[in-house]
């Protein structure tokens, strides 16, 4: 479900395209595998379930150290709607912190990745203060904004732009020296390199980072959440547990990786509309073909 | 007229005048519309001087001229080809060959209004070369040749009146590089650029020159020139006709000339 299928047959006329043996022979085995990779990740995921399901009941462990995954699920129907509402607030908070992390990530990885003066100067800089523990900060950014969504989003922020950066930069700072030499032969100026080549060519570990940054941006709201908030899916599992409503908050992590492997799958999404070229057009191609 | 004129160029690489010195008091010139190579031992500052002819790394020492005017920076009137083919694997064949034009004056601002000419042009040159029919195919779909051929128009493309070729057939197997060899020749002898052609291959040389020029072991210096009178167009069997093998001959003496005496210097 998470990893793209890869296909790779093609129509094309075999004495001019190279390295495309064709397909034919194999197709059913193949189709056959991916229809399996497209079931598996769900018989593990339910595997799991039923093995925590059975683990429980077996060892007649106490609710409020580990429930049931059912019990879980129980608490999470009853409280559907503040589960929905808590979730929401939490989506909205992750999504405005992580666009932001893209857009001053992007900025950023250009500014780096493009020049080494900046480079030089400011990266030892970032990375320590990529170094200080975001959880430390909250408390900081409670005194500034106050309690409420503010300090997840600025969490959610800091957290996710970091890898964005340092992605987009290495992907403009490792264009070949050929290429520039073949734009700046045309007089191209720096820009005009970034934009031609730089950007396009970091996209591909743009969208590796953006996979990346998106569970850390959900971590980072999250947990700003349980300190320093009165809504959200963190505040509401503080809550349960200090209630010892533990299913209650086990069905709050369990809604969480659902947005998380939602976000993912998004990033994804976009990954393959856009970068294709990377993969070799495989499933762009694949796609288009049908 | 001489198009590209090098009087005594010297370039050192590193900064502070102890790197290494790549080429010594290098002295050419081209005519308009002619087409030279330069042959010469591996690592002989061939590339060099194509890097202090297109503006791309200033000489220590020396002037550089072309069209009249000394050299100071990237030069747009040239277009340029390397061994490698340096596709653009996000843009397809048509758009990889289309690249200059987004960045030259004046295409770059005609771009937008007359983009179905330019398109035209762009298709007509991909014809040129054979290419025919894989203006939609992405680098990766195509094979090396065709790889270098795309490459080849994409260096012609904003009609430079300068080309300059990098060893640009280098990765190819023999029977690939004859072939862009006629392709090469076709498309010189239908618009008639000035191109300097580095290699090592002396039969590309003889195949594709007026003009040879050979140079010595590093640091490079011109130390032989031969002018080639072969009627054109030329085929590949001229390669092996006796005028041609007993010119291929001349100039691998002088190369191998060049190679000793960098062998006694070094001994």
């Amino acid at each position: 479900m998470l990893k793209s299928h890869r296909r790779r047959d093609s129509h094309m006329d075999p004495s001019e395209a190279i390295g495309k043996p064709s397909a034919k022979p194999r197709r059913r085995s193949r189709l056959s595998r991916r229809a399996v990779r497209s079931v598996l990740p769900w018989i593990v995921i339910i595997a799991i379930f039923v093995l925590w399901e059975i683990a429980v009941r077996a060892f007649e462990i106490e609710q409020f150290v580990l429930p049931a995954p059912t019990a879980i699920f129980a608490a999470g129907w009853e409280w559907r709607a503040e589960m929905l509402d808590n979730a929401w607030q939490t989506l909205m908070t992750t999504v405005v912190g992580f666009s932001f992390a893209v857009i001053f990530g992007l900025i950023g990885g250009v500014l780096f990745g493009s020049s080494t003066l900046i480079y030089d100067g400011f990266y030892p800089a970032l990375v320590g203060f990529n170094s200080i523990p975001k959880v430390a900060v909250i408390p900081i950014l409670v005194i500034w904004f106050g309690i409420g969504t503010v300090p997840a989003i600025v969490t959610a922020f800091l957290i996710s732009f970091f890898p964005i950066l340092v992605n987009v930069a290495a992907g403009i700072a490792t264009v070949e020296p050929e290429l520039k030499d073949v734009l700046r032969a045309l007089g191209a100026k720096r820009w005009q390199i970034v934009q031609k080549v730089g950007l396009p060519r970091s996209m591909p570990y743009f969208f590796a980072s953006l996979k990346v940054a998106i569970t850390f941006a959900f971590v980072g709201s999250i947990v700003a959440e349980t300190v320093a908030a009165n809504k959200g899916i963190g505040n509401l599992m503080l809550v349960a547990s200090s209630r010892f409503e533990v299913p209650l908050a086990f069905a709050g992590l369990l809604v969480t990786s659902i947005m998380g492997i939602g976000m993912y799958l998004v990033a994804e999404f976009m990954e393959r509309r856009t970068t294709g070229w990377a993969t070799r057009g495989v499933d762009a191609m694949g796609a288009l073909r049908g | 007229m001489n198009f590209v004129e090098l009087n005594r160029v010297s370039v050192r690489y590193g900064e502070d005048g102890e790197g290494t010195l790549a080429l010594e008091d290098a002295t050419l010139a081209v005519a308009a519309g002619e087409f030279v190579a330069v042959v010469g031992p591996s690592g002989c500052g061939k590339s060099t001087l194509m890097k202090a002819v297109t503006g791309l790394w200033p000489p220590t020492a020396g002037t550089v001229a072309v069209n009249g005017q000394e050299v100071a920076g990237p030069l747009s009137i040239v277009g340029m080809a390397f061994q490698n083919p340096t596709l653009l694997p996000w843009r397809n064949t048509l758009d990889n060959v289309m690249l200059p034009l987004e960045i030259v004056q004046p295409h770059c601002s005609r771009l937008r209004r007359e983009q179905s000419a330019y398109i035209a042009k762009a298709r007509d040159l991909l014809a040129l070369v054979g290419l025919k029919g894989f203006e939609d195919r992405f680098p990766w779909e195509l094979s090396g040749g065709m790889q270098q051929r795309a490459s080849l128009c994409r260096a012609l493309i904003h009609d430079p009146s300068l080309l300059m070729l990098d060893e640009p057939f280098a990765a190819l197997d023999m029977f690939t590089r004859e072939e862009l060899w006629i392709a090469l020749q076709d498309v010189w002898l239908a618009r008639r650029p000035t191109v300097i052609l580095v290699t090592h291959d002396l039969r590309e040389a003889v195949f594709l020159a007026d003009r040879v020029l050979v140079m010595s072991a590093r640091p490079g210096r011109v130390i032989a020139e031969r002018t080639i009178n072969l009627e054109r167009p030329r085929r590949l069997d001229t390669t092996y006709e006796p005028s041609s093998v007993a010119i291929i001959h001349e100039l691998r003496e002088h190369i191998g000339a060049a190679r000793s005496g960098d062998g006694a210097e070094r001994g």
